[in-house]
């Protein structure tokens, strides 16, 4: 079903165009002074209860992350440093962009006895939904690594596979949870 | 002939029905796990209890017969809250191994806990440990703990294949399902087990992690592997990308019931015999120009082979070619053979049977020794005369072009004779010797690739249905030869609807509906 969105009409003054330029360049300029005028207070002690508006030296400076944002994939790892995975292919039949693709193995230890010999995500699709991790029945894949920075020159370079995906976790130790890798 | 009421419908059915055949008469399908319809009655796993009125208990519906008057309820408060007891039982030892199970999506203790399931465990206790995925036969692995004890198996061992490998050791909760000491699962039916298991205590070996059975597409077709053409479904990747399972596109062949033939039942050769669909194809045309074979486009070695043919004729006669069809041709092809090559050039040097081939392995089963599915359509549409005496011919020099439909006539005796041919014509689905030393190569399509029917040995006319497109540049074997036919100045029909039409008086979707056969005795006949 579409959505019919209703075309708003200029009046005769927005369409004479120069008093909307000048409407404009008002409004930044009051929000220009508005800013200066509070971060020269807060210079000298004044209107602690007002904040200027900043502005982060990306990439010195980052902006702090919300903890549930979702950024980049990593598997986790089991005690033995193995991927958790067991190739259910959970996310990968969730995955609305079909971006993950795996090939599953047979594990020589009948107890685990499924393992994932390949396990690709074209990040170049990926919408980050977060399903897999939803879906995901094992906790072995997360999105919680703060890293948003993950560009490529090719297209093959977005695609993660099983080593890249494993890199940001680190070894659990017994009865604790796997952890992203600092630095 | 008794009359009883279920679930408010009344029912007249055969006496000596049983509760849960006369519910399934009318579309009731009561759940079940140890009751198969192929095989004797346990009464073990309790799910199919209805509340009958005038009995005070219920009633397992695979045993009870349905008698006059009865009147059975299948989806009373009682009935509901027995299925939930009996999957809360079955399910206190089995182990949480969805994830990993192959079984998973097709697997009725999870699709009858969809409907009954507890939702809630209560079991605190530990669940009994048993041993878990090994390989019991060349083709099954076991795994004991997802075991229910349905002893599906252990009678398909017993009653069908009559093996007995497999029985129920120890008691109670700590009786498993193995095999008897010395013995293993190769009886040459084994992979029907994998089938029965309800669950996924039985998996297969060469399906195994290849495929989730959720990305499956399947279509229905005939198995190939011998002439008593039993119904398969073809199981195919559908919807995954190809690097998955090495680019294979069949993943696995599952019997398709049928009543006449193959029952629920099929062969290990005909199940597990689906790999040259997909391994060692010729995809490509090929033509030799010094010494080679090369690839080619399609009308160029058309065009050879039609300006060959031309001049073999125009220099001998009727006698000047000869053609060598196959019993692994659908009818519609072995029509369009015989059109061609018969009815339009009346060529006089025409074979079907190869009498070199080694018969295969048969028993009074199902598995004939004719390794061929259409060895009786070969025979009904008139072809007549073996391979050995065109072979002769050829290597006589009588016969300047041999025309070789799927044979492989490159080893022995029928060797010799083909190496002095002139010019070979091959047209097959894989590589072999033949198509090695032959002068043009053309690739045809396999039964997954294309439409058409077998003649079975009884004489069931049955329909295969296309599932993948033809791999690579091959094409479908009658296109083939409605081409060959136009480059040599003749019309013919490239597809196999009309073939079959024009033969039948009836579509192919007639025929089939559900891919089923026409009975030799019955309605339609050649
Ligand atoms: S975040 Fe969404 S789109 Fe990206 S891999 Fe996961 S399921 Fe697929
Ligand atoms: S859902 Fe989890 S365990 Fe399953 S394949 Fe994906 S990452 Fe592996
Ligand atoms: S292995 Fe499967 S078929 Fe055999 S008894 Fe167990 S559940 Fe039934």
């Amino acid at each position: 079903m579409a959505i019919k969105v209703e075309e708003k009409q200029l009046t005769l003054l927005e369409r004479l165009y120069v008093l909307e330029v000048v409407r404009g360049i008002a409004l930044t300029t009051g929000h220009f002074f508005r800013n200066m005028a509070v971060h020269i207070a807060r210079l000298f002690g004044l209107a602690k209860d007002k904040k200027g508006s900043t502005t982060f030296q990306y990439p010195e400076e980052r902006r702090p992350l919300a903890p549930r944002l979702r950024t980049l994939h990593r598997l986790t790892r089991r005690e033995d440093g193995a991927p958790r995975c067991v190739a259910c292919m959970m996310c990968e039949t969730v995955c609305p962009a079909h971006c993950i693709s795996i090939v599953a193995g047979e594990h020589p230890n009948p107890l685990i006895e499924k393992y994932p010999t390949r396990f690709d995500i074209d990040l170049g699709l990926c919408v980050f939904c977060g399903y897999c991790v939803e879906a995901c029945p094992e906790d072995a894949i997360r999105m919680d690594t703060g890293v948003l920075e993950f560009t490529s020159f090719s297209r093959e370079g977005m695609v993660y596979d099983l080593n890249k995906l494993l890199a940001r976790s680190e070894t659990p130790k017994p009865n604790e949870e796997s952890k992203v890798k600092t630095a | 002939m008794p009359t009883l009421t279920i679930d408010g419908q009344e029912v007249t059915v055969d006496a000596g029905t049983t509760v849960i055949q006369a519910a399934e008469q009318i579309g009731i399908n009561i759940p079940r796990y140890c009751y198969h319809p192929g095989l004797s009655l346990a009464g073990r796993c309790r799910m199919c209890l209805v509340e009958i009125e005038t009995f005070p208990n219920l009633q397992i519906a695979c045993y009870t017969r349905a008698q006059d008057e009865m009147v059975v309820s299948t989806t009373s408060e009682r009935v509901l809250s027995a299925r939930q007891s009996m999957l809360e039982f079955l399910l206190s030892n089995h182990p949480l191994d969805c994830p990993v199970c192959d079984q998973s999506g097709e697997c009725d203790l999870q699709n009858f806990y969809m409907d009954h399931g507890q939702y809630q465990s209560r079991f605190l206790e530990n669940k009994v440990k048993k041993k878990k995925a090994f390989p019991i036969g060349p083709h099954v692995i076991l795994d004991q703990e997802r075991c229910i004890l349905c002893t599906r198996c252990v009678r398909f061992t017993e009653e069908v294949s009559k093996s007995n490998e497999l029985g129920v050791f120890n008691r109670g909760s700590r009786s498993v399902i193995d095999l008897y000491p010395t013995k293993s699962l190769d009886n040459p039916y084994s992979g029907n087990v994998i089938d029965i298991c309800p669950v996924g205590a039985l998996t297969e070996r060469e399906f195994r992690f290849k495929c989730r059975v959720w990305y499956l597409a399947s279509q229905e077709s005939i198995c190939t592997g011998c002439s008593r053409g039993c119904n398969i479904s073809l199981d195919y990747n559908g919807s995954r990308r190809a690097y998955k399972a090495g680019g294979r596109r069949v993943m696995r062949i599952k019997p398709r019931y049928n009543p006449d033939i193959n029952k629920w039942w099929i062969c290990d050769e005909g199940r597990f015999g689906y790999g040259f669909i997909d391994t060692d194809r010729i995809e490509t045309p090929m033509q030799r120009t010094t010494s080679d074979l090369e690839p080619s486009d399609w009308d160029p070695a058309l065009a050879r082979v039609a300006e060959t043919v031309k001049a073999a004729y125009s220099e001998k006669g009727a006698n000047g070619v000869g053609v060598i069809v196959s019993p692994q041709l659908s009818n519609e092809e072995l029509l369009a053979c015989r059109e061609l090559f018969v009815e339009k050039m009346k060529l006089t040097n025409v074979a079907a049977l190869n009498p070199w081939e080694e018969p295969g392995e048969a028993d009074d089963f199902l598995r004939n020794a004719d390794r061929n599915p259409n060895t009786k359509g070969v025979e009904d549409l008139g072809y007549s005369g073996d391979a050995k005496a065109v072979l002769e011919k050829a290597a006589e020099g009588e016969i300047e072009v041999l025309i070789i439909f799927r044979h492989n006539l490159a080893d022995g005796e029928a060797g010799k004779l083909l190496e002095k041919a002139k010019f070979v014509v091959y047209v097959g689905t894989n590589w072999n010797a033949t198509a090695e030393r032959a002068h043009v190569v053309l690739p045809g399509a396999t039964h997954a690739e294309k439409d058409g029917t077998f003649t079975n040995f009884e004489g069931r006319v049955q329909r295969f249905k296309q599932a993948l497109l033809p791999i690579g540049d091959s094409r479908n074997d009658s296109q083939i030869i409605s081409e060959m036919a136009a480059k040599l100045g003749y019309s013919l029909p490239a597809s196999a609807d009309e073939i079959f039409e024009a033969w039948k008086g009836i579509s192919l979707d007639e025929l089939s509906g559900s891919g089923s056969s026409v009975d030799p005795d019955t309605a339609v006949q050649a």
